[in-house]
């Protein structure tokens, strides 16, 4: 331990100075045990016991699992979690990369445009599924505006199409993310060594050349982060689905959040709740945990 | 310094087509904010009968009086802004605490390292990426069992727990490039666990405690899945309340009201972003790449 300083002597103010530090430490751990892990424990459990409307700690195996599984609005929930999460890291990543390599020109409001590409991560979503909400209202919203100005046959009701209101979830969602998928790509695109930039620049390779073959493979450790960050992001969603449609039309716009939601808290189903949730967990975790010992590790060298 | 290869070739075209693209996108970014905030200075009349993205004919500042004081909220009628106090009132102690345990923490884990720490780290950091969905059921009960369930109290020691994470990692990776030999002279000069925190760390530590507060600050205003979990009824946030006025109310939708709510929700976090914004994406970039 090069880092810890070593307590002098061995008195009484030397043992208290080096029990000191665990000690101011240990209300936060102890609270992140019980409350964290704990808590991760008590639902796992929950999700194998025969738990109902209040806890029943009777063991019943698979069988809530099993009633799960055959929930047909769980298949929905997976379903559309896949539509979701696959669009909605595409597009931000997409977006945000264009948008980054477009602020990279030597851009002179960067700064005015930076600011407005990333203002709506600071909303909640409740706001933002709000406003989205009623832009794209069919009676009064974007359809509405389409007509007056003139173009009568514009249709847009997707938010009460039950096929197309997910898709709606995604252009909400997209729109708040890609503000900030562009900085990471911005930062990472400030970090490329110039060397081998200018080197392919002599030898006269055109510009997209050099983005497609030096600069963005070099961007590698961004994807990952990125894809990291909105996999996340996207399993978890859940205020900008209920701001938006409430899980509707019917059930269509349902995501494992919501239906963990509404059969803990309406339907007081609470064994199938905890199994959806234990699912969630362990897909994020298969997900995060690779990668933040990677990145733990790369940081110990 | 831009990567850029330089465009000196490149036509007066060229440049006038980049700032096009991004114009555009600037407009679209801009357009709900803009559709909200005009909406929201409307009567219900102009509404239905005018265009959304035009501006208001006649301003009003009707629709924000009443989401302020009397637009209906479930069975009350009081406005939104019982429920915005509310969130002050969760959010000034849950960012106060959690920050100052996160600032203790980071100080331990880098410069009172013990056998083990990392993996307490690990341990600590994880719980920010959690799916919350896996501790609503046994928060609840725990909440119940304290006597905080549907209490601004409750909610504020939801926010503490589950902050810890994200402040202690800040901390820990602001305190980690804090040079070792300042901590080891004091040490040699006498001074102690605290006296090495609050005379040497902490005054240097004010970049962190501004992204931290502002980080803490933006989440915990603009959370819905606590609120509407724990704290249903007088003691909800302004997030809930907003939710519940705009897609429970019955009868004819005052959209412009819903929109002088949703900006009310909206404006605390816009100020700090537009007044902070550098240090909201240092926060931002923290929470997803090492620091």
């Amino acid at each position: 331990m090069p880092n810890s300083p070593s307590p002098q002597g061995g008195g009484a103010r030397a043992r208290m100075q080096r029990w000191l530090p665990k000690l101011v430490l240990s209300p936060s751990f102890v609270l992140i045990l019980f409350f964290v892990y704990g808590f991760i424990l008590w639902t796992t459990y929950i999700s194998f016991s025969n738990s109902g409307m209040l806890p029943d700690y009777s063991w019943a195996g698979l069988r809530q699992w099993s009633r799960l599984w055959n929930s047909w609005t769980w298949g929905i929930a997976l379903h559309n979690i896949w539509i979701f999460g696959l669009l909605y890291i595409v597009s931000c990543i997409v977006l945000g990369l264009l948008l980054a390599i477009l602020l990279d020109q030597r851009i002179r409001a960067e700064g005015a445009l930076r600011t407005i590409y990333l203002y709506p991560m600071a909303l909640s979503f409740i706001v933002t599924g709000t406003a989205w909400q009623w832009f794209l209202n069919p009676g009064l919203g974007l359809e509405k505006t389409m007509h007056e100005l003139g173009w009568q046959s514009f249709s847009f009701n997707w938010l009460i199409d039950s096929g197309m209101a997910i898709y709606t979830i995604v252009i909400a969602a997209v729109w708040q993310a890609t503000g900030f998928i562009m900085a990471m790509f911005l930062a990472g695109l400030r970090g490329i060594d110039g060397e081998m930039i200018k080197a392919a620049q002599i030898d006269g390779a055109p510009a997209w050349k050099i983005y497609l073959r030096i600069i963005i493979p070099q961007l590698r450790p961004v994807f990952l982060s990125a894809v990291v960050v909105l996999a996340h992001l996207a399993i978890k969603s859940f205020d900008l689905i209920v701001a938006m449609t409430g899980g509707g039309p019917g059930n269509s716009t349902a995501v494992p959040a919501t239906f963990m939601y509404s059969y803990a808290f309406s339907r007081n189903e609470m064994g199938i709740a905890a199994a959806s949730a234990v699912f969630m967990l362990a897909v994020i975790a298969a997900l995060i945990i690779p990668y933040l010992y990677s990145e733990l590790r790369e940081s110990r060298s | 310094m831009s990567t850029a290869p330089p465009t000196a070739r490149a036509g007066v075209l060229s440049r006038a087509i980049l700032y096009a693209i991004l114009a555009v996108f600037a407009i679209a970014y801009l357009m709900p904010l803009y559709v909200m905030l005009t909406t929201s200075f409307k009567t219900l009349d102009e509404i239905h009968q005018g265009n959304m993205l035009a501006l208001p004919d006649n301003w009003t500042i009707q629709p924000w009086l009443e989401a302020w004081g009397s637009a209906c909220i479930g069975l009350e009628c009081n406005g939104v802004h019982g429920y915005f106090f509310n969130s002050i009132r969760i959010v000034v102690p849950a960012v106060l605490i959690s920050g100052l345990l996160g600032a203790f923490n980071g100080y331990v884990l880098t410069k009172w390292r013990f056998r083990g720490h990392r993996i307490v780290f690990g341990l600590i950091l994880f719980s920010c990426f959690i799916p919350f969905q896996i501790i609503l059921l046994p928060m609840a009960r725990v909440l119940g069992i304290l006597n905080i369930a549907n209490s601004v109290t409750g909610l504020v020691l939801v926010h503490i727990v589950y902050g810890i994470g994200f402040t202690t990692l800040f901390f820990r990776n602001y305190y980690e490039t804090f040079p070792n030999e300042l901590i080891r002279a004091a040490q040699l000069d006498g001074a102690g666990f605290f006296t090495i925190f609050f005379r040497i760390l902490l005054p240097a530590s004010t970049p962190i405690i501004v992204v931290t507060i502002i980080w803490q600050f933006t989440n915990v205003w603009n959370d819905f899945l606590f609120g509407v979990s724990f704290a249903s009824g007088d003691s909800a946030p302004i997030t809930v309340a907003l939710n519940n006025l705009v897609n429970s109310s019955t009868g004819v939708k005052a959209y412009n009201v819903n929109m002088a709510a949703a900006m009310v929700a909206a404006v605390p976090t816009l100020i700090v972003y537009i007044l902070a914004g550098k240090y909201f994406l240092r926060g931002l970039m923290s929470g997803s790449v090492k620091g």
